[in-house]
Order: structure tokens, then C-alpha cells, then sequence
């Protein structure tokens, strides 16, 4: 196996994985996923931390791509970024693949 | 999503003749590809050309982790660091994991690669950074590549 470059950039990669590493951060991002726009109130409902907690989990996640905010009178308004998300995964389905490749030759070298 | 990757694989040959495959550098770089400069070594680097078809301007860089004999060995790597263009201080360190178990069959192989979200330390760094242009003296050495 060679590690293979996957088209997309791998640099992006660990701001993803790393934004998505936090609990919070994942809910936030599932209920963004339905490609709503949400408001900083509507998002914090249930969940158990401030306002300014939202928004320091909302800045990380506008940091690694995965949300984008706008204006929406004197409000901010938050929705996700969908292609991160998406390239993150199928470059892990890249990898692995990879490792499936890999591991077929290393069972031949050793079965032969 | 986790930034992990696992995989697994029944090998039909004793726990022994795995961890071999894995552990001595020649036998693993028959059947990975890729040409390793020398023994692994707990806490070392150890270096090499990728010899996959294609991909043989890639350099092979990673820092062996852990080799409990004939149950775990691991290194970790950039997996992006080999491209040259590419800093590796940027780009994710991950872990590469190896677990045998015997089983009736023979050796059961499950791989984890993990670590997707770090980035890595600045020792890491250094041995990934440096030698990337060891691809000029080894292009006239690169093996011929062998089917198993």
C-alpha cells in the first residue's frame, strides 16, 4: 500500500476531525445537518451550556469550515457547510480501502 | 464521524509468521512496497521509498511506536508528509496499529489507524521533515518490483 493522495487536502483535514472531536460540536453540526439556518438561541435550546458557550463552539466550527454564519437582522445565523463533512469521510473510506488493499498482499506474502 | 479507521483480516499461518511479515523491515516492505533502509526499532525512525507502482517518488517515513512481540506493533506517520510539497507540521500525525491474535485458523489481523485530528509534535515533525531528498539517490536504486 502507498499512501495514496486523495484529491482533497489532507491539511483541512485534522481542523475537521478535531471540530467534530467535541461532543457539543457534533450536536451542533447534526442539527445544522438538515440545512436550516439556525439562530445562536434555537441551537442552545437543550443543551446544557451558555449562549457563549454555543458561540465558542460555533467559532471552531466556522474556523474548520463546517458553518458559515450570516446576518439576519441583528441576529447571527448559522448553517453547515456540507463538503468538509463529506470530503473528511471519503477520504477515511480512501484510506481504508487502502488498508483493505494492503492487508489482502501482506495474506498472500504469508500464505504463499 | 471518529478519526479512526479499523480493518480486519484472518491470515491462514501462525501468529509467529505474521508478526514476522510485520516486524522484520524487508519482509514488510514486500508485500506494503516500498524499500525500508533498515530494521525497525522502538522509538526510531525508520525511513524508505515507497516501490508501488506510480507512487515511487513517495518517500516511506514513520517512527516506530510499539512491538510487543507477536501481539502489537505500531508506528505512527504523516500519511501526507512523503508528498515533499506538502509541511508536515500541518498535516495530521496519525497512528497505525497492527493487533494479532492467534485463533484456530491461524492469525486474525485487525489494523487501526487513528489520529486523524492531531497534528504532530515537534519531534515528530523533524523526522518527517527531514531527508525528502533522499528520492534522487534512491531513484537509481529502487527495486524492481516483485509479485507475490
Amino acid at each position: 500500500m502507498s499512501k495514496l493522495e486523495p484529491e482533497q487536502s489532507v491539511t483541512d483535514l485534522t481542523s475537521v476531525f478535531a471540530a467534530l472531536g467535541d461532543a457539543i460540536r457534533l450536536e451542533l453540526v447534526t442539527r445544522l445537518g438538515r440545512g436550516q439556518t439556525r439562530s445562536i438561541v434555537q441551537l442552545a435550546e437543550g443543551l446544557e451550556i451558555t449562549h457563549q458557550g454555543v458561540t465558542k463552539h460555533l467559532r471552531v466550527l466556522e474556523q474548520a469550515g463546517l458553518v458559515m454564519s450570516e446576518r439576519s437582522g441583528r441576529e447571527k445565523h448559522y448553517r453547515c457547510v456540507p463538503e468538509p463533512i463529506n470530503n473528511a469521510r471519503t477520504y477515511l473510506d480512501t484510506v481504508a480501502v487502502q488498508w483493505d488493499e494492503a492487508l489482502v498482499r501482506l495474506k498472500s506474502f504469508v500464505e504463499r | 464521524m471518529q478519526d479512526r479507521i479499523e480493518r480486519s483480516i484472518e491470515i491462514n499461518a501462525p501468529v509467529e509468521r505474521v508478526w514476522r511479515a510485520l516486524t522484520d523491515h524487508q519482509e514488510f516492505g514486500e508485500w506494503f512496497r516500498a524499500k525500508l533502509d533498515g530494521p525497525f526499532k522502538v522509538g526510531e525512525v525508520t525511513r524508505g521509498q515507497i516501490t508501488y507502482p506510480g507512487y515511487e517518488h513517495l518517500e516511506w517515513v514513520a517512527v516506530i511506536e510499539k512491538m510487543e512481540h507477536e501481539r502489537l506493533f505500531a508506528f505512527s506517520w504523516c500519511p501526507g508528509a512523503s508528498d515533499s510539497d506538502l509541511d508536515p507540521s500541518t498535516e495530521p500525525q496519525t497512528l497505525v496499529e497492527f493487533k494479532l491474535e492467534a485463533t484456530s485458523a491461524g492469525t486474525k489481523l485487525v489494523i487501526s489507524e487513528s489520529g486523524f485530528s492531531a497534528l504532530p509534535s515537534d519531534r515528530r515533525v523533524d523526522a518527517f521533515r527531514d531527508n525528502n531528498k533522499g528520492w534522487e539517490e534512491q531513484a537509481k536504486n529502487i527495486a524492481a518490483y516483485v509479485e507475490t
